[in-house]
């Protein structure tokens, strides 16, 4: 990990990479003010409700002035974009880069909601429940990855535990119990997945393709062999939203962040638990040198195949989980492949999120957003297509990939089977 | 691993070795030819027997046959499997007996109608036959094109566009034109992939998935705005023009047309190119041996990228094939997994174009003949997929069949380059 740090420093710091960043906030400063700045009427302004539909709360809207707003906030990327050519934020460049990216999306939204009326909270509220099945699954794409076996089945696993779930929590009638067995059918998902790419070495993309088709395949035939017939078997009910006493009473805050269901709860302290076991931890240690240099694992004695066994089923149960969101945590009912690709973008965010908990969180909210955004979109009349919105995450990835805002640093074995020698 | 240590000894003798053992099997020798066919012909045939259990288990009347006596749950486990694969074998190449009475009877319709499976299984089989080549010209060049999928809705956005927007040519050319419209459409969509790879080494399985998710999307947006037809409900593009339209050779319900005979033919250039060029050669060089291909003074870079673009483009005619010849426009995830199954079929027809076009006739009458046992056995098509990932994970991890069947290890053994997206 000391070499990750390392090598992320030098890269920061590299004055091409400086430039670029420097021209990156010149152009999103202009862009607010030729896109959106230029537009706004004087005088016009915005109003973001703060409380999210269905709360207690009782809080006046937040009004503000569109030209002014706008006209400030250009400024402000503007001369970051200066600053950074003429002097360097040096390693504060990401933060930045984070703050200009934060500037940019809200001047949209100033301009989108002129004159009319976007309730923020709601927004918010969508955006986190949205990125739930994200993030878990860029958790699960994490503990897997880290330990040096590719996981591209993310999706596979998410949608065998959709139905899992849903299924044994119809027929027992427990939520509960829905979730332990979904969560159980990542794990022996996972299993598969580690037997044919740990044990037998094959291709860890094929077997994670072999994994993909199989969950298709198989969630479509259950459904359409016994689910169709018999809707007894597919309506299982919902984890109800879990307001946690005194901290929901908190204005703006409480409604969006503790009014959730256990699995917004539970992504959190998965991500806490999972951040500072892998990085505070011999745990931790362990699993991501063997994801690192598995031969030098090896030679101090940790047992490679057995500590990457454990890492891809933790993160097929981990997986298990994000897929039992879909139904026994949002509509209570499997439809085919309803997964509809999320297992994809949470690897995604895994990548985006260079492979940590809590970029993974990062990235999960930004795609989450942009998803809770693409269907207000056609509500608030802003000509972009939805369709386009659904993109970004796919061209985020790409984009991050291709090392041009950053490089993405994978674990150094990753996707490279151990032979013992 | 071996690629990477193969430079420090002899470059040149190691390239040469891995291409020639990688590429055609050396003719005359009867042994090697059943060595490679050992482990497809087993994986297929262990895959139907799993696909025979999985039935078993899923069929509610064995369990309660079962209740009433062994033999009676024994008898109702095998009408089970009886019924399904018979549905499925007769749904694929149509009933013997059929074909006999509907040649005695003479009446074309009838005729047309009892031969009509068999030729449906060729039409199943004809986009998989694309498909199966992208993916292992792929394999042979070293990039894995997992963006098929995607890479087929480009190629059929771009040939419908062709097909219905431009009017008033004469077929000989429309035809061409609206099929290589689709191959473009693929090639696009595997250039960038493949530049991004070589350029700024970002993984191609990652990109090309991603590239896959966006080009549903823009068929998406696409569909329900500028390509859709004014006078739909639906969201399908305008029909293509006839001028456009592959031929088909029989009258109805034959839906059999030219693009089978187009994808042999293209089969037989990829053959011609990948084993008989120069292109060829150091197209599997690079997948060989990246490194000793770079020795030996090949463009990497360039190869890479035109691997990946021509994958792409064989895909894209998988897209052309299925708005020219079957769907006579663009209508939204009209493709259902084939990019996805072609992996499965490049592998079990070890990534040459010969073993691609019996895996994708293969595939295509299983996928034909399971419409069949659908209705029939009341068995979900889906099975299909279930029998896939079976065939490709035997086929993936060839010791799991070997332990199966207690083979012995062949020597020349050969694997899928692997690539993991830490370097």
């Amino acid at each position: 990990m000391a070499n990750v740090i390392t090598l992320k420093r030098i890269e920061t710091t590299s004055p091409t990479r400086q430039r670029v960043m420097g021209v990156l906030f010149l152009v999103l400063g202009l862009a607010i003010w030729f896109l959106f700045g230029r537009a706004a009427e004087p005088g016009t302004t915005a109003s973001f409700g703060l409380v999210p539909g269905g709360s207690q709360q009782n809080l006046p809207p937040w009004i503000v002035p569109v030209a002014p707003t706008l006209t400030f906030l250009a400024i402000v990327s503007v001369l970051a974009g200066g600053f950074q050519l003429a002097r360097g934020f040096k390693r504060w460049t990401n933060a930045v880069l984070g703050v200009v990216a934060f500037i940019f999306i809200f001047s949209f939204l100033v301009s989108a909601a002129a004159g009319k009326s976007l309730n923020l909270g709601g927004l918010l509220a969508t955006t986190l429940v949205k990125s739930v099945p994200l993030t878990l699954g860029a958790l699960a794409g994490i503990l897997s990855e880290r330990a040096g076996v590719v996981n591209i089945a993310i999706e596979g696993m998410m949608l065998v535990s959709a139905q899992v779930s849903c299924l044994i929590a119809s027929v027992t009638d427990s939520l509960w119990i829905g979730l332990f067995a979904g969560i159980l059918a990542g794990g022996v998902l996972a299993l598969l997945h580690g037997v044919l790419s740990i044990k037998y070495k094959t291709n860890q993309i094929i077997s994670g393709t072999v994994i993909n088709i199989l969950a298709t395949g198989l969630t479509s035939y259950v459904s359409a062999k016994f689910l169709q017939p018999n809707p007894e078997l597919n309506t299982s009910g919902i984890f109800k939203p879990w307001p946690i006493p005194g901290l929901v009473e908190i204005p703006v805050i409480g409604p969006i962040l503790f009014n959730n269901t256990i699995f917004v709860y539970a992504m959190f302290f998965f991500l806490i638990v999972l951040h500072l076991g892998l990085f505070y931890t011999r745990w931790g240690l362990r699993l991501r040198s063997v994801g690192e240099h598995p031969k030098a694992a090896d030679t101090l004695g940790i047992n490679v195949f057995r500590t990457r066994y454990m890492a891809v089923i933790l993160g097929g149960m981990m997986a298990g989980f994000a897929g039992a969101y879909f139904t026994i945590g949002s509509v209570g009912r499997f439809d085919e492949v309803m997964t509809a690709g999320r297992g994809y973008i949470a690897l995604a965010a895994m990548i985006f999120g260079n492979w940590m908990p809590f970029g993974a969180l990062g990235a999960g909210l930004l795609f989450g957003f942009a998803d809770a955004l693409a269907t207000r979109l056609t509500i608030l009349g802003i000509p972009i297509p939805s369709e386009i919105m659904l993109m970004i995450p796919y061209l985020a990835t790409m984009v991050v990939l291709a090392g041009v805002v950053g490089r993405a640093q994978a674990p150094a074995a990753d996707g490279v089977p151990y032979e013992k020698e | 691993m071996k690629t990477k240590d193969a430079p420090k000894l002899d470059a040149g003798k190691v390239l040469l070795e891995e291409v020639t053992t990688g590429g055609v099997k050396t003719p005359g020798k009867k042994r090697s030819l059943w060595r490679t066919l050992t482990v497809p012909l087993l994986a297929v045939i262990t895959g139907l027997i799993f696909g025979g259990i999985f039935i078993i288990l899923t069929t509610p009347e064995v369990y309660q046959a079962f209740g009433e006596s062994i033999g009676a749950g024994l008898k109702a486990a095998w009408d089970a499997v009886w019924t399904a694969y018979v549905a499925l074998f007769t749904g694929a190449i149509g009933s013997p007996a059929r074909w006999v009475s509907a040649i005695q009877s003479g009446d074309p319709l009838e005729i047309r109608r009892a031969f009509n499976p068999f030729l449906e299984s060729l039409v199943a089989s004809t986009p998989y036959i694309f498909g199966g080549l992208a993916v292992a010209l792929g394999f042979r060049s070293g990039v894995f094109n997992i963006g098929v999928e995607g890479q087929i809705f480009i190629g059929a956005i771009f040939s419908a566009f062709v097909g219905y927007s431009i009017t008033g040519l004469p077929g000989f050319i429309h035809i061409p034109l609206t099929f290589l419209a689709g191959a473009l459409g693929g090639l696009l969509w595997g250039y960038i992939p493949g530049w991004l790879k070589a350029k700024t080494g970002g993984h191609e399985v990652i990109n090309t998935i991603m590239m896959n998710y966006i080009a549903f999307r823009l068929s998406d947006f696409l569909l329900s705005g500028p390509m859709k037809a004014p006078n739909q409900f639906n969201p399908v593009s305008p029909p293509i023009q006839e001028t456009a339209m592959l031929p088909r050779f029989f009258g109805p319900p034959i839906r059999f047309h030219l693009g089978f005979f187009i994808a042999l033919a293209t089969a037989y250039l990829v053959y011609w190119l990948l084993f008989k060029t120069i292109w060829g050669f150091n197209l599997r060089s690079v997948g060989a041996n990246l490194f000793a291909a770079r020795y030996a003074g090949i463009n990497v870079t360039r190869y890479i990228i035109l691997a990946m673009s021509l994958s792409g483009a064989l895909a894209g005619m998988a897209g052309a094939n299925e708005v020219m010849g079957l769907n006579h426009n663009l209508a939204m995830a009209f493709s259902s997994g084939y990019g996805f199954d072609s992996i499965a079929l490049a592998l079990l027809g070890n990534n040459h174009p010969l073993g691609v076009v019996l895996a994708a006739l293969l595939f295509g009458t299983l996928r034909n003949g399971a419409t069949r046992m659908q209705v029939v056995a009341q068995i979900p098509i889906d099975i299909i997929s279930i029998l896939q990932a079976v065939i490709l994970m035997f086929i993936a991890a060839p010791a799991i069949i070997r332990t199966i069947y207690r083979l012995r290890v062949s020597p020349t053994e050969t694997t899928v380059v692997t690539t993991g997206w830490g370097r």
